[in-house]
């Protein structure tokens, strides 16, 4: 019950972030990603803020044996720069150009009851889903 | 862009940077929402983390939504095209191990190679496509 508690501590922290940032807002990312037209600089500065904060303080959660309620740290231990890597964040920037949405956001905006985040969402968990049984597939 | 604006960018990236550290710090793991998802049903010790990271963030942007309407933006494509960027968003993060919580935040902060390949990549591919289909459609 703590591990969730917590859990879910910090992921209201997130949406509350997301949306003091201007996350949940689909034409503001899409002024951002738009250099080439009106560009739209705020999310530089949610990106910004947030590598700031969570790179001082894995300086010093990195100092632990361990963390608080688990036993051992996550780390990722994929090393790889290869096409799988590469293609998949090039799909996944055509979908955030498109549509304004990344998935924190997006899940963020789904309690708001907008038709278009809740298709969006329910498309991803569908592509996701698809992304496991290709990574799955024998090449 | 106002002082305003550069404020709200700041605070919001501020408490995503926060709410990141404390992923680790209490549950030692990375705060990737699209990874989160993609394996929130699975089997294991992380799945109290996943479900309850989930619920926070949705329940909260509900909240958020009844007091705040205007903080969430309308769709901006009609609702086919919606789809299809999900289907692409879902696919490419599971593919690329990552969205911009994970690689972007996290990753960038480690500076991981990987990551530094996969903010580069969805950067211009994201800057591409609107370049493409149009900022206002």
């Amino acid at each position: 019950m703590k591990a969730f508690l917590l859990a879910a501590i910090a992921g209201a922290l997130f949406a509350i972030g997301l949306t003091v940032g201007g996350m949940t807002l689909p034409a503001k990312v899409i002024g951002f990603l738009d250099v080439g037209g009106a560009w739209d600089p705020q999310l530089a500065f949610v990106m910004a803020g947030a590598i700031a904060v969570y790179a001082l303080l894995l300086r010093v959660v990195r100092r632990r044996a361990a963390p608080l309620i688990a036993d051992r740290f996550h780390w990722p231990t994929a090393r790889a720069i290869d096409l799988r890597l590469a293609g998949g964040a090039a799909l996944f920037g055509v979908g955030w150009g498109l549509s304004g949405y990344c998935p924190g956001p997006a899940l963020a905006s789904l309690g708001g009851g907008a038709p278009s985040a809740i298709v969006f969402v329910a498309a991803m968990i569908g592509g996701s889903a698809l992304g496991r049984a290709v990574a799955r597939a024998p090449r | 862009m106002t002082v305003v604006a550069v404020l709200h960018g700041l605070a919001g990236g501020s408490l995503i940077g926060l709410a990141s550290a404390m992923v680790l710090l209490v549950h030692g793991r990375i705060a990737g929402v699209s990874g989160i998802l993609g394996h929130a049903a699975d089997a294991g010790r992380g799945r109290t983390f996943r479900l309850g990271f989930l619920a926070g963030l949705v329940l909260t942007g509900a909240a958020l939504a009844a007091r705040q309407p205007s903080a969430f933006g309308a769709g901006v494509r009609g609702l086919p095209v919606l789809a299809v960027a999900g289907v692409l968003v879902g696919l490419g993060t599971t593919l690329g191990n990552g969205c911009t919580s994970g690689h972007g935040v996290c990753g960038l902060s480690r500076r991981s190679p990987r990551s530094i390949v996969a903010v580069v990549t969805f950067l211009i591919t994201a800057a591409l496509t609107v370049a493409i289909a149009g900022a206002h459609p």
